[in-house]
């Protein structure tokens, strides 16, 4: 049974730029947004059966709404983020208060050394990958290494339009790696070749790429992704997979889609 | 050949994840060069890797733009602390604990900034002035009371010297000395060496003396007229030496003997012996080496040269000495001040047939300084050559033969 972390679109508003997706010029329709995102949870809930929880949403906190940036929780242990923006640095606190309130072990990371969650560190059950140099410290790494025992592959991101590895990432259930390999320089594409063996390498056309095809959220078989992203459904069901797609165009004008607006509890 | 230096701290899945391969790439595109210190490899796939890398640049600029490069991939620069410093207890003392220096170029940390060590020579202490931010190598016998010297280890580096860019005979020294190794192609090196240095002497370049130290061997077995002929032809700017090189030159000159012998035909002379006293007594009596020469008392030979070249002579004595020379230093501390006072700006150095001169000498110079040592004993190269120089060069070789191919290799008819 997964159960995900969501959090209601309230207050999800553009209200300032932080990444090449964020205009203020091109405003959320509200009610629009709030109607996806029930669709969201609909198809997570009854198509996929993940247990969602649900946070309260937090007036003048617009990015709230991206629960995937809490933090990381694995085993019962909570390390809630450190943003690199002051602009989300003021969601910290809610995330570490509820993680508490749910009573996780809450371990913090020392200030002054960025990290964005389950946005830049996701993996299989043994090897997980760190993006790093858009939002993330590489040097957050070796410690959560340390404290989860896994090792952390660090990834360098250097397309600031995939600003967090959940962007241009998408680990599979069945050991499949669904990516956009230019987002990462050679080191990182070889690194990631060196692991998974090239019939698991699911690469992502750049035009749905850009549509966030990799911001997916998998739970056994089935994928939920967003919407007009074809040939990476052809692809998921080639392997295997049930996709579901969903419309999230209000999300991705401030850069997100349907794995930044969940976290795995887990 | 000194370089900037900042040793940084690589740790986590730095190997499968090709961080440390990045790192390492990034150092040598941006034109740096790095060791490793320390390197760790997990031995599972949970269990992290590190590496302790120094990283080398030609300048301070490069160094920072290296390391500002390496941050982002998580290489971290280890946070040094400055030196320890404590006051010469009285005068002629160093403070308990005081670093004994080596030959390399080493710096010092003083409030938070790496400074060169200057002057730097083997087996002395390290003054620091903390005002104007400077350090400089000091013998025992020259502190005075209050000076502030370096004690401990910490806050002081030592840096390794860069292989030398020319591919000669210098660049490759493995400190293997041998008689059975052919002499010809390091001779022509060395020819080559004495010949753009002294385009650069006359250019007035830095670092383009050349120091030869050497021995009475030069005399008695024919390397008189080569070395003279060096001298004259402006290949040679210092020359230590003792009593006995200057005596037995000037003795050929004198007498047609050296020891004795006759230097042409290489017979005993009836009372030879007394000859090389009877020419210091001379000059003594002339009252140098240089009134000697220029009142043409000595018109050929090795003093004659130095004399007309202005070549800066250092003779240092010995307690077997006769007489001694005129200009001969019978205190051996005053002697090492004269001597370190003339290898500022030597670019190579010879120490020919003499183990008390080239060992002193050795001791003197800085790791950097090319070196060529030529005895027929293979103990005095093989010593000088242990000194973990890479321009140490050793010759299992008799010094006339040394002297004569290296002055025939520039073009002398001897």
């Amino acid at each position: 049974m997964s159960r995900l972390l969501v959090c209601p679109p309230d207050y999800f508003a553009i209200e300032y730029e932080i990444n090449p997706w964020m205009r203020r010029s091109n405003a959320v329709n509200s009610g629009q947004a709030v109607l996806q995102w029930h669709r969201l949870m609909q198809v997570l809930e009854q198509d996929v059966g993940a247990v969602l929880e649900r946070m309260k949403p937090v007036p003048g906190l617009p990015d709230l709404v991206f629960t995937a940036n809490a933090g990381i929780v694995v085993g019962g242990k909570a390390v809630p983020s450190r943003f690199r923006y002051p602009e989300r640095q003021r969601e910290e606190a809610h995330f570490e208060d509820w993680f508490r309130g749910q009573g996780y072990e809450v371990v913090t990371l020392e200030s002054g050394a960025y990290f964005e969650g389950a946005g830049d560190l996701l993996g299989f059950a043994d090897t997980w990958f760190g993006g790093y140099r858009q939002r993330s410290d590489i040097r957050v790494f070796p410690t959560l290494s340390d404290w989860f025992h896994r090792e952390i592959i660090p990834l360098e991101l250097v397309d600031d339009r995939f600003y967090h590895l959940d962007t241009c990432l998408c680990p599979l259930s069945g050991g499949e790696l669904l990516y956009f390999p230019p987002a990462f320089d050679h080191y990182g594409q070889e690194a990631l070749a060196e692991r998974i063996d090239p019939t698991r390498r699911l690469v992502v056309p750049e035009d749905e790429a850009l549509r966030f095809a990799c911001n997916s959220v998998c739970v056994g078989k089935h994928v939920v992704l967003p919407a007009g992203c074809p040939k990476t459904e052809s692809l998921l069901i080639l392997h295997g997979y049930h996709p579901h797609p969903v419309l999230l165009d209000e999300f991705m004008k401030s850069g997100g889609s349907a794995k930044c607006l969940t976290l795995a509890l887990d | 050949m000194v370089q900037d230096q900042e040793t940084v701290l690589l740790q986590g899945h730095i190997i499968d994840s090709l961080i440390l391969a990045k790192v390492l790439d990034t150092i040598l595109m941006m034109g740096g060069t790095f060791d490793f210190e320390d390197v760790q490899i997990g031995k599972t796939r949970e269990e992290p890797s590190r590496a302790r890398i120094i990283v080398r640049a030609s300048s301070a600029k490069l160094l920072s733009e290296i390391l500002h490069a390496i941050q982002p991939h998580g290489a971290s620069v280890e946070s040094e602390r400055d030196c320890r410093l404590s006051p010469a207890p009285a005068d002629g003392i160093f403070p308990d604990e005081f670093y004994a220096t080596t030959h390399l170029p080493t710096q010092v940390r003083v409030r938070d900034q790496w400074v060169e060590v200057e002057r730097i020579e083997m087996d002395l202490g390290i003054l620091v002035d903390t005002v104007r931010l400077t350090a400089r190598t000091i013998p025992m016998g020259e502190v005075t009371r209050g000076d502030l010297i370096v004690t401990g280890r910490e806050g002081v580096r030592v840096i390794p010297l860069q292989r030398p860019r020319d591919r000669d005979v210098f660049s490759f020294m493995e400190s293997q000395v041998s008689s059975e190794r052919p002499h010809g192609h390091v001779i022509g090196d060395i020819a080559k060496r004495l010949l753009q240095l002294r385009t650069g002497f006359r250019d007035g370049k830095t670092d383009s003396k050349v120091l030869l130290a050497g021995g009475p061997a030069i005399v008695h077995a024919g390397g008189r007229e080569a070395l003279a002929w060096l001298i004259e032809e402006e290949f040679i700017h210092v020359l230590f030496c003792g009593n006995a090189l200057p005596a037995h030159d000037m003795e050929v000159e004198l007498y047609g003997t050296s020891l004795g012998y006759r230097h042409a035909a290489g017979r005993v002379v009836p009372h030879g012996h007394e000859h090389h006293l009877r020419t210091i007594n001379r000059i003594r009596s002339i009252g140098s080496i240089e009134a000697a020469v220029k009142s043409g008392v000595v018109k050929t030979g090795i003093m004659a040269a130095c004399v007309r070249r202005g070549v800066h002579v250092v003779m240092a004595g010995t307690i077997r000495d006769d007489g001694p020379l005129p200009g001969v230093i019978t205190d051996s501390v005053e002697a090492q001040v004269a001597m370190r006072k003339a290898i500022s700006g030597i670019g190579l150095a010879m120490l020919v047939a003499s183990t008390l001169h080239a060992v002193a000498t050795g001791n003197l110079l800085p790791a950097s300084v090319p070196s060529v040592c030529v005895d027929v004993n293979p103990a005095v190269p093989t010593k000088l050559a242990d000194r973990g120089s890479f321009q140490a060069v050793g010759l299992v070789m008799d010094a006339a033969s040394f002297l004569n191919e290296l002055a025939r290799e520039l073009g002398a008819r001897i």
